[in-house]
């Protein structure tokens, strides 16, 4: 069967499923659609949470940076897994306990005080925007390139799909689509990695392959792949690059940002009780895992196959794929000393090919040969992730609006009913919908920034005053305020200024690049916390009960 | 002292040396040691690209499961496993 037409009928079955289901989880109170019920199992959170953190950056960009960068690719792997041991002991627990519905829900409460509680909302939606404006335009580009249709009409397809079963189910639809979504995304996305890795160490466990031997040789393949770098002058496959501070300050941005991400905590709202929180974060841990270990295969592997399909081969004998992706721009070749033969390499006056790093994984079933529908597999795996991470934050985004603002601070004191409150979730979700349509049309060009400004305000405004809200019994509403806007301030502008105002890297402080901004912002944000604190009242004997109350399952 | 009070002591003191250890496994080994863990091998791997690429995140899974015993045990122990 064609290609063309497989991907048509992958794609389709996977939007009939989460159509079913959006249909079977539809929201019947708030409860459902904020938290979907509170019962959920452990083990179906956890699934849900995987796919919910594995964007359509990690499925499609991760194997191509790590393919690229070589070691340096891993702070995104360890920074991507490591906050989770942050959650399961420092977050998740806890504020299960405290069993309300969102983020900015603890802050507001246990801070007594609304001003600390829309702090808390500006920061979940700059969050939440950021992250999202990336996704949608994720969407768009894995529609356009496997569905042929322009990259504005997937984006509106994709936020339709999102649209029906966010809307009708909230939390509930969200969290059921996404246990699928994580199922179609580990197959489509291991099915590949396996194949190639019997192909070229003849071990089928990706993650076993990368440390085995070329099939026939007695060379190991990473040795290998350190020699074809050096050659190119790439420098080795396996060793650093960049600095280690810069390292450090990167993957604890995002460890600790990960601890501090309102669409990820969220999640651990909805299991039934305290012990089911802490086992559910190790299991959705395990899920992550699984594709993350096998990232660094699929990376070596294509890189592998790319030099040595490639470097030094007459252009008129490219291989097929080769022209595909021309054709799209995302190769090209520029034979500047005019031999017709491809040399790549570090160097550029000497480098003639160039090649986005994005289409690593996409276009790895061509480059080894694999069978069609391994293709249409990819495509499906790459809209689940996207979509499934879409959706996550476009419901942090409706609570933020529909609960902490409508009902929590424009309506204080006020009886919402149920029904009206759902309403309102309703038509704010929707309204996010809208603003990421808008956004993957007229994307910022900055993904990466604005992720790693994501992750910036999720580590220095979100995780102290999370952290010292629990571990603190008398930490005050005045150091809370003064934390979150510290860090709030801090990330925006050392992202901005050496981002967008044309900073110069030579003053960065301490040599920290802005992806590594959390590391002084959450220093920053404890000390302006613990001294503001001091010069105010401890907090009241009530808050301080309440504390003491989540502190026990 | 108050069943709770202990109950958090001991959660406290496990954090105390779980943390220091996450640290460990996440920063120091695959980062600040990589270099010079790299002239070791473990099969067809550096060991220190092995640990920031795999062994670091297989680590991390372990950790918290290590956590989620301890803490159910003394959820039993103090008698709050409802």
């Amino acid at each position: 069967m064609e290609t063309q037409t497989l991907i048509f009928i992958f794609t389709a079955i996977t939007f009939l499923i989460y159509g079913i289901i959006a249909f079977k989880t539809r929201a019947k109170s708030t409860k459902d659609f904020y938290i979907a019920g509170g019962d959920v199992s452990p083990l179906a959170n956890a699934m849900a949470t995987a796919a919910d953190w594995m964007s359509a950056a990690t499925f499609i960009s991760l194997p191509g940076i790590v393919s690229f960068m070589g070691y340096d690719g891993a702070v995104y792997l360890l920074g991507g897994s490591g906050g989770f041991v942050l959650l399961a002991m420092l977050i998740a627990p806890y504020l299960r306990k405290f069993g309300k519905f969102t983020l900015p829900d603890f802050i507001g409460d246990r801070y007594y005080s609304t001003t600390a509680r829309s702090l808390a909302i500006i920061c979940a939606l700059a969050i939440s925007f950021t992250y999202l404006s990336g996704q949608m335009r994720g969407i768009g580009v894995v529609f356009s390139r496997f569905l042929e249709v322009p990259i504005d009409t997937g984006v509106i397809i994709g936020a339709g799909i999102v649209f029906v079963y966010a809307v009708l189910g909230g939390m509930k639809g969200i969290t059921y689509t996404q246990v699928a979504q994580y199922c179609i995304l580990i197959f489509a996305f291991m099915v590949p990695v396996i194949f190639l890795s019997i192909q070229l160490t003849n071990n089928p466990i990706p993650f076993l392959g990368l440390g085995s031997k070329i099939v026939g040789t007695d060379v190991y393949l990473l040795d290998k792949l350190d020699g074809l770098n050096i050659e190119l002058g790439f420098g080795a496959f396996t060793e650093m690059k960049s600095s280690v501070i810069n390292l450090v300050a990167m993957a604890l941005t995002m460890m600790i940002g990960t601890a501090g991400m309102p669409h990820v905590i969220v999640r651990f709202f909805t299991v039934p009780n305290v012990k089911d929180a802490r086992i559910s974060v190790g299991y959705a841990l395990i899920f992550i895992v699984i594709l993350f270990i096998s990232i660094p295969a699929i990376g070596a592997f294509t890189r592998t196959f790319l030099i040595e399909n490639l470097q030094g081969i007459s252009y008129a004998n490219v291989p097929e794929w080769f022209k595909t992706w021309e054709n799209i721009g995302l190769i090209s070749f520029n034979d500047i000393n005019g031999d017709g033969i491809i040399s790549y390499a570090k160097d550029s006056k000497v480098n003639e090919l160039m090649i986005d790093k994005d289409i690593m994984f996409l276009a790895s079933p061509e480059i080894a040969n694999l069978p069609n529908w391994v293709i249409a597999l990819v495509a499906a795996g790459g809209l689940a992730a996207a979509l499934s991470t879409a959706a996550g934050l476009i419901l942090v985004i409706s609570t933020a609006i529909s609960r902490d603002l409508y009902k929590n601070i424009l309506k204080k004191g006020q009886n919402i009913n149920d029904k009206k409150e759902l309403i309102v979730a309703r038509l704010a979700a929707a309204f996010a919908i809208f603003v990421g349509i808008y956004f993957g049309i007229n994307p910022p060009g900055f993904v990466m920034e604005t992720i790693a400004l994501a992750f910036g305000i999720a580590a220095s405004a979100f995780f102290p005053v999370i952290f010292m809200g629990i571990f603190s019994k008398t930490m005050n509403k005045q150091g809370a305020i003064a934390a979150m806007l510290t860090g709030l301030i801090f990330s925006i502008s050392y992202i901005g200024h050496f981002k967008f105002l044309g900073g110069d890297p030579a003053d960065y402080l301490f040599g920290i690049s802005p992806q590594g901004v959390g590391l002084p912002g959450v220093i920053f944000s404890f000390i302006a916390m613990i001294i503001v604190s001091k010069f105010f009242k401890k907090a009241p004997e009530n808050i301080q009960k309440s504390v003491q109350n989540i502190r026990t399952p | 002292m108050k069943n709770e009070e202990l109950y958090w002591k001991s959660n406290l003191k496990y954090l105390f040396i779980l943390i220091p250890i996450w640290f460990i496994i996440a920063i120091v080994v695959p980062i600040i040691l990589a270099d010079w863990l790299n002239q070791f091998r473990l099969g067809g791997f550096p060991l220190g690209f092995w640990f920031a690429m795999q062994g670091s995140l297989i680590g991390f899974i372990i950790l918290i499961f290590i956590y989620v015993r301890l803490m159910n045990r003394l959820d039993k122990k103090h008698h709050l496993n409802k």
